[in-house]
């Protein structure tokens, strides 16, 4: 076998050139809409990432597979949660697979550059969890859209219940990123609104979880009552080593929602009655809220949690808007108006969107028992984020 | 600070402390006597955490049983590890040992995925071991942090024991400094390296499955153990237990006062450290001066 | 053609190609060009070190990262910066960073360098990830792309897509032109003398220290001017580009391509991250394309394993092929 040495000197740069041909974009045809879905499917956040992915397609198949009569076509780009690579990622999606709709992200850094790459091209796009408040503040546009929530609204609606449970002062812990700053400042506003004060704040670097040094710093301080906001993995630790330190009998515990969601099972007895706020709770119970969990557990084989909820109502927000200019989604006013006057009927209850196009919506108080966050009541009332900073 | 914020403080860094050095060990003793640098080994502890979660329900309250069995199976995967890729990797050059251990971290952390889920877990601890002690009346310092401290006392002293008073030790230390004097006087040097590196992987699953109650577990966790793991080995000096449990209190202590007095920096600290111990020593407090 | 012209021509079609290149691609695509050649210089940047001098960084990222951050650091919030401004404190701060950590890494050899370069790629990386220095983990964003102006006149403004691309081309060039100089320089040579045995080289009389850290600052440089390109192309920076995972990454291309060669680095860029788009594709790869970590890890395994020399290290199969007795071309001497 007698190969032409300047064929294989030439070669590697033929590998290269497949590489580079088969790296070739997916032509799309005319007709579905693109929606393009950046979330995370491997890290720390993938669960969450799948359980919006679930809640969205759930609302579309329920509609027979079509919203506003256009088929829907996805197209999925992991994120990775990681904001250096969300520039490249966001652009497969925009550029190369030339998507109508952006739905994304879970992680706050990749959602604000995901909105900046939106503001930038006008595609709409819809963020079914990332709670920065700069979203729908500093970097809100006509465009942007958001179904979940913002750091400020639950933490600031537990600051006004904590002051009027009659605790005068705590301390605060989180983790030193955005949305630990966020919703600590949040509860501090509210607590301090209704007449105490917030005497420490305490920082952990993200997202390390070594709490033991934080926690003997407040147990030495003894504070009436703590505000935590963790996620995840970092809220499991949180509360095991919280009730492992014995603090959970001696001084209150208090958190945003985050902190006991998904995350029940793993911390068992040490959650047990730790009072949290979120636009969400497990046992709703209203007809609505039964019906989409039934649906769910039936399609995914698991039960619903707030980031399906968020997913779901994504869903709807685009079928709101897509029905309002007729299936056209090149009709963007026509579509952003008719998100803008809708009515949400989501799983959580019914919510509008402010005029930075985030929820309206009640956030619940409540109380982490057995394995479900049950709902002990209303803590604040179609509370609508301030949107600081908005200048639409 | 009072006395007693101060003596839980020194409780907290010296358990930190301690479970690095487990982890920390395996990691020096695989580097010493092998001479290979194994980028992985924060995925074993890893999987020693998920296997701790995946034996949970076969052993229930038996949680020193459930230890036993996690420390077995995970020497077998070390031995079986050792077999069909490590041990391709002694005549490798650096570079390639890195790449190669670096490419296997991607593979186990997809397995992980694969086989788990992204989900994050948690262990409940059987009774006997859950409880507090009462100190200073506003807080309890948990059992098990005692009780996980214990246990790497109790193996740093084994492992103290095997390399220095047996003949296996012996024979550790023979290979480590002079590989091929110690083949030609007769020591099996591969079947050596095999079970060194099985007990390398123990160790480090050992941690894991010690650290899973208190740390839950979630996808990701090796990484960050693993750096932190280096510059122990860096600080103590490379094939050096000893070395190990020193620098590991050392870093123990250093974080755990970086939390409390510089909050901001706390993540730094550690690093500061190894500069510091680079410009005096470059080759660690007890390693062999190059 | 004799072995020493085949590789100047083909880096001089290379060079024709990337310049027809705009017109024949897609936004997306360009996009994606401009990415490898700005990754082609990071990776060209780290063979110096590695593949030149025999050293082992496991925290080249750091450099890369500090060169993105002082770029955003140093441009004003809300009008384009000056590019005559943001190269030389980009290259400046990675250079200085370099000079601090290589003084401090240089003291230890072997394995104990390859820790420790990860170890102060770590303590930056927490400096930007923990303080408040720039926005933390959710790092800060270029809010207008630089332009260079003389005296009033606007000659490039990288809000078009093609002037960056462009720029990045002609960098890209002149780090290749660069090291190719510095490969034949006796400066190169001292360097492939201290990597194949540095005792030899000490007992002949060289500062092997010295070289060493030289090697490090200019490795160091380059990648702080990637580090740059990239900040102006995306438009913001975050800490995880300092990430020891960033680090294993751009190892991987320059043994993905070939050690020793610039134009294995350069392939080695482009092969890398088209693999890594195959491997995340759902057209191409469906369900496994969630599990892209695995394929590319073992993609990689596989690859060092039984290709120890790259993509380059193909070309080198032509010594099976010869009859006995021709002379066999030696590729090992074209180093570029």
């Amino acid at each position: 076998m007698f190969l032409p040495s300047l064929a294989l000197r030439i070669l590697p740069s033929l590998v290269t050139a497949t590489l580079i041909a088969a790296s070739a974009p997916v032509m799309a045809q005319n007709g579905p809409l693109k929606v393009g879905l950046m979330l995370p499917s491997t890290g720390t956040y993938a669960a969450l990432g799948t359980m919006i992915e679930n809640g969205f397609k759930l609302y579309v198949s329920e509609q027979g597979g079509k919203l506003a009569g256009r088929e829907i076509q996805y197209f999925k780009v992991d994120d990775e949660s990681d904001p250096a690579k969300a520039s490249d990622n966001v652009n497969k999606l925009i550029k190369r697979d030339q998507v109508d709709v952006l739905i994304g992200s879970v992680h706050s850094g990749v959602a604000l550059v995901m909105a900046r790459a939106a503001r930038e091209s006008g595609t709409l796009m819809i963020v079914p969890n990332a709670g920065a408040d700069v979203i729908t503040g500093p970097m809100c546009a006509k465009n942007i859209f958001r179904s979940s929530f913002s750091n400020w609204q639950s933490s600031y609606a537990m600051g006004k219940i904590a002051a009027g449970r009659g605790h005068k002062n705590a301390m605060t812990i989180t983790w030193n990123y955005a949305a630990g700053k966020e919703s600590v400042d949040a509860f501090a506003e509210g607590f301090e609104e209704a007449g105490s004060k917030v005497t420490g704040k305490l920082n952990v670097p993200f997202p390390n979880v070594e709490f033991q040094a934080l926690l003997t710093q407040i147990a030495a301080q003894k504070p009436d009552a703590v505000f935590a906001f963790f996620a995840g993995g970092g809220a499991v630790k949180f509360v095991k080593d919280y009730a492992a330190a014995g603090l959970n009998k001696t001084i209150p515990l208090y958190g945003s929602g985050f902190l006991t969601d998904g995350t029940l099972a793993a911390q068992g007895d040490a959650a047990q009655g730790i009072m949290t706020t979120l636009h969400y709770a497990d046992n709703l119970a209203t007809p609505r809220d039964k019906s989409f969990r039934q649906s769910f557990e039936k399609a995914y084989k698991t039960g619903a949690d707030v980031y399906a909820v968020q997913g779901y109502d994504a869903a709807q927000m685009l079928a709101a808007g897509l029905k309002a200019a007729a299936g056209d989604i090149h009709a963007k006013a026509k579509v952003i108006a008719g998100i803008e006057a809708a009515q949400i009927d989501s799983p959580r209850g019914k919510f509008v969107l402010s005029a930075a196009h985030n929820p309206v919506q009640d956030i619940y108080l409540r109380e982490a028992k057995g394995l479900v966050n049950e709902v002990k009541g209303v803590a604040a009332k179609a509370l609508a984020d301030p949107a600081k900073g908005c200048k639409m | 600070m009072d006395l007693t914020t101060f003596l839980i403080q020194c409780l907290n860094a010296v358990q930190y402390g301690l479970l690095l050095f487990l982890v920390a060990s395996g990691l020096t003793l695989i580097f010493g006597i092998m001479g290979v640098i194994n980028l992985a080994h924060g995925s074993f502890y890893m999987i020693g955490a998920y296997m701790a979660f995946a034996l949970a329900p076969l052993f229930g309250d038996q949680f020193v049983l459930q230890l036993f069995a996690g420390v077995l199976l995970a020497a077998v995967l070390g031995f079986v590890l050792e077999w069909v890729f490590y041990s391709y990797l002694y005549q490798r050059d650096h570079l390639q040992q890195v790449l190669m251990t670096y490419a296997l971290i991607l593979v186990f952390e997809e397995c992980r995925s694969i086989l788990f889920g992204n989900d994050v877990h948690g262990i409940t601890l059987p009774p006997w071991l859950s409880g507090g002690i009462p100190l200073g009346g506003m807080m309890t310092y948990p059992l098990y942090n005692l009780f996980a401290s214990g246990l790497c006392l109790l193996l740093a002293a084994g492992l103290y024991v095997v390399i220095h008073r047996t003949r296996l030790g012996m024979m550790i230390r023979a290979g480590s400094s002079n590989r091929d004097m110690a083949r030609g006087l007769g020591i099996p040097v591969r079947l050596l390296y095999r079970l060194v590196f099985a007990a390398g992987v123990a160790l480090a699953a050992l941690a894991g499955m010690v650290a899973a109650p208190s740390t839950s577990i979630y996808p990701g966790m090796g990484g960050h153990i693993l750096i932190i793991c280096f510059v122990v080995v860096v600080i103590g000096g490379i094939g050096s237990i000893w070395g190990a449990l020193v620098a590991a209190l050392l870093v123990g202590f250093v974080d755990t006062f970086g939390k409390v007095f510089f909050a901001q920096f706390s993540g730094l600290s550690v690093y500061l450290l190894m500069a510091v111990i680079l410009i005096w020593r470059p080759q660690g407090l007890f390693g062999k001066a190059s | 053609m004799t072995s020493r012209t085949l590789p100047i021509l083909m880096t001089v079609l290379i060079a024709a190609l990337l310049a027809v290149l705009p017109a024949l691609l897609s936004p997306y695509q360009q996009d994606l060009a401009v990415r490898i050649m700005i990754y082609a210089i990071f990776a060209l940047s780290l063979g110096l070190l590695v593949g030149k001098t025999g050293l082992v960084s496991m925290g080249h990222a750091a450099f890369f990262g500090i060169g993105a951050y002082v770029t955003v650091l140093a441009s004003p919030e809300y009008e384009a910066g000056s590019l005559l401004v943001m190269v030389p404190l980009a290259l400046l701060a990675a250079g200085a960073y370099a000079l601090v950590v290589g003084a401090l890494c240089l003291r230890t050899r072997g394995v104990y360098f390859i820790m420790v370069t990860l170890a102060f790629a770590q303590m930056a990386y927490f400096i930007f990830h923990d303080t408040a220095i720039a926005g933390g983990s959710d790092g800060i964003f270029l809010n207008v792309k630089p332009v260079l102006m003389i005296a009033d006149h606007t000659l490039l403004d990288f809000a078009e897509a093609k002037t960056l691309y462009y720029f990045v081309a002609g960098a890209l060039l002149s780090c290749f032109l660069l090291l190719a100089l510095i490969h034949r320089s006796r400066f190169g040579h001292a360097l492939a003398g201290i990597r194949s045995n540095e005792q030899r080289m000490r007992a002949a009389g060289f500062q092997t220290y010295w070289y060493k850290l030289a090697a490090f600052v200019i490795a160091a440089v380059l990648a702080g001017l990637a580090g740059m390109l990239i900040a102006v192309k995306n438009g913001s920076v975050n800490p995880e580009m300092l990430s020891w995972h960033e680090s294993g990454a751009v190892l991987m291309m320059i043994i993905l391509g070939g050690l020793g060669t610039l134009r294995g680095a350069v392939l080695g860029a482009v092969a890398f991250i088209l693999l890594k788009e195959l491997f995340a594709s759902e057209a191409l790869m469906g369900q496994l394309a969630v599990h892209w970590q695995l394929t590319l890890g073992i993609t990689m395994i596989v690859f060092v394993a039984f290709l120890p020399n790259g993509l380059i290290g193909l070309a080198k199969w032509p010594k099976l092929t010869r009859r006995a007795g021709a002379a066999t071309p030696s590729a090992i001497k074209s180093a570029s």
